[in-house]
């Protein structure tokens, strides 16, 4: 139940892909007859992700090669095309590292850089957000959900804000996209970043949705592909991976969505009813149906994986991306965690490939493991060994 | 990531718990790192009749505290002292490099175990 971090390829995906790696490897730009299929397929592909997102235009996708790329060309291309109006950003304290860190450079490139906290469910607060507005505001940028605690952001409201505001609003949809509905057009975003791999598609392709009208400056310069605002022989196959892992979300989506909802409700309901001092980390129900955040007390969550992993239940602790670090995971902190109570915390996020059995056999088993654990550690109460 | 040997003293902790009549008790680490480790001991005629510990941590915090319980086990209280960190992952067939300094705490708690039974005993 790792579906966090990377996801399969869907099958279908794959065949999608194969003939244009050795019928149709042309250059899109060469005028050829398999250079023009090419062509088509990256029409395609293109109208494909513009359809999942809502989008007016296809011409409003740029291809990039994937979530981070597409983050940098956001916030990079925004303010670099708004000096003159001013150097501030407001983003939110539970970003993806990859946003937090281009907010970092940006930073020491003299940009002022403001974070607005979230509630402990992990909801960006609107008031705060609204007063953090300056003059100088160029871009606010908030994820469309968590990850890591599911959360998922008022994201319609913050774009009437950046509407009424004459500010650019972009959105990390990695998390959420193909997963719950977007609408770029009614929830008034200005810049959206999705990833293929996120959604059973290849990984190293992504996209960045610009709405018309909203100008940025590319950050890679070359041969002017992607309208000039992504130079870069197109990568077609995962391109066309991409456009086919859209179309099938967008048909998938609900039902899926339904199905997963009901395992993740299971699941959370299992565990906090069969365990002691165990808690749900992020919003009962304004969250990404894939996704549990679950905490258990007195326990630390590598142990708890490792005791799972030996059942043969894979899932992840805080993010995968700061498990090199070994700190807690700054979302977990900005929700009000204490760092004993983030490093007892659980990730489950589930696809596919998860069945009903699958949350029976974790919740037939977790019990035991964290029991173990307990029994292990100093900080667990006398009573409860019982 | 780990290798056999850590993923058995951590799926087998050797001498866990607490002693209730400990000659020397030390604790290391803290909650807040992810790491807290406390190490009880038992003396008699100089040497460490029986050594259990509890931990908070993750897999190699575990192990580590289990495979110092072992070592430590019968050895005379400076032969004990002498017990390091690298000697303990060396006996495990070595720790991931991010988990030799943080997660690797319980020689240092063995050691304040036995500073604690010395303190006590030059009190007697």
């Amino acid at each position: 139940m790792d579906n966090g971090a990377g996801m399969p390829l869907d099958p279908k995906v794959f065949e999608a892909m194969k003939p244009y790696f050795f019928e149709d490897y042309g250059n899109p730009s060469s005028s050829h007859s398999s250079g023009n299929r090419v062509k088509e397929a990256l029409a395609e592909s293109r109208e494909k992700v513009a359809q999942l997102l809502s989008a007016e235009k296809a011409q409003e996708i740029i291809f990039t090669s994937g979530g981070t790329e597409s983050n940098n060309l956001a916030l990079k291309g925004a303010v670099y095309r708004n000096l003159k109006k001013g150097n501030q950003i407001i983003t939110t304290s539970i970003e993806h590292i990859s946003l937090i860190n281009i907010c970092k450079f940006l930073q020491k490139h003299g940009y002022d850089i403001t974070y607005i906290p979230v509630n402990k469910q992990g909801v960006v607060d609107l008031e705060k957000l609204e007063d953090a507005i300056t003059e100088k505001t160029i871009l606010i940028s908030v994820m469309y959900a968590n990850g890591e605690i599911g959360t998922i952001q008022p994201i319609k409201e913050i774009g009437k804000l950046t509407l009424e505001n004459d500010i650019i609003f972009h959105v990390d949809a990695v998390a959420a996209a193909g997963k719950v509905p977007i609408n770029v057009k009614e929830e008034n975003i200005d810049l959206l970043s999705i990833s293929s791999n996120d959604m059973y598609g290849p990984k190293g392709v992504g996209a960045l949705y610009i709405k018309k009208g909203t100008k940025i400056q590319p950050i890679i310069q070359g041969g002017g592909q992607e309208n000039g605002l992504r130079s870069g022989t197109e990568n077609i196959p995962g391109i066309v991976g991409m456009g086919k892992a859209a179309e099938l979300a967008k048909v998938d989506m609900l039902s899926e969505g339904r199905r997963l909802t009901r395992l993740r409700d299971k699941l959370i309901k299992g565990v906090l009813e069969t365990i002691e001092h165990s808690f749900l980390n992020g919003h009962t129900n304004q969250r990404l149906p894939n996704n549990a955040n679950l905490r258990f007390s007195y326990i630390e969550g590598e142990s708890l994986i490792l005791g799972l992993d030996m059942y043969g239940i894979q899932i992840s602790s805080g993010s995968a991306c700061t498990s090199k670090t070994l700190e807690p995971s700054h979302v977990l902190l900005a929700i009000g965690l204490a760092h004993e109570e983030a490093h007892g915390s659980l990730v489950f996020t589930m696809g596919k490939q998860n069945l009903e059995d699958d949350v029976d056999y974790v919740t037939e088993m977790l019990p035991d493991v964290v029991k173990r654990l307990r029994a292990l550690s100093p900080l667990t109460p006398k009573e409860l060994l019982r | 990531m780990y290798s056999e040997k850590v993923m058995d003293h951590f799926m087998k902790p050797r001498n866990v718990g607490e002693i209730p009549d400990a000659d020397g008790v030390g604790t290391v680490g803290n909650p807040v790192c992810g790491d807290l480790m406390t190490m009880y001991i038992k003396v008699k005629d100089n040497k460490l009749m029986d050594v259990k510990f509890k931990t908070f941590g993750c897999g190699a915090a575990i192990a580590t505290s289990s495979m110092t319980t072992e070592l430590a086990k019968g050895k005379t209280i400076d032969e004990a002292m002498k017990i390091t960190r690298a000697e303990v992952a060396e006996n495990l067939g070595g720790l991931p490099p991010i988990k030799m300094h943080c997660s690797n705490l319980a020689a240092d708690a063995l050691h304040e175990a036995i500073k604690d039974y010395q303190k006590k005993k030059e009190k007697k």
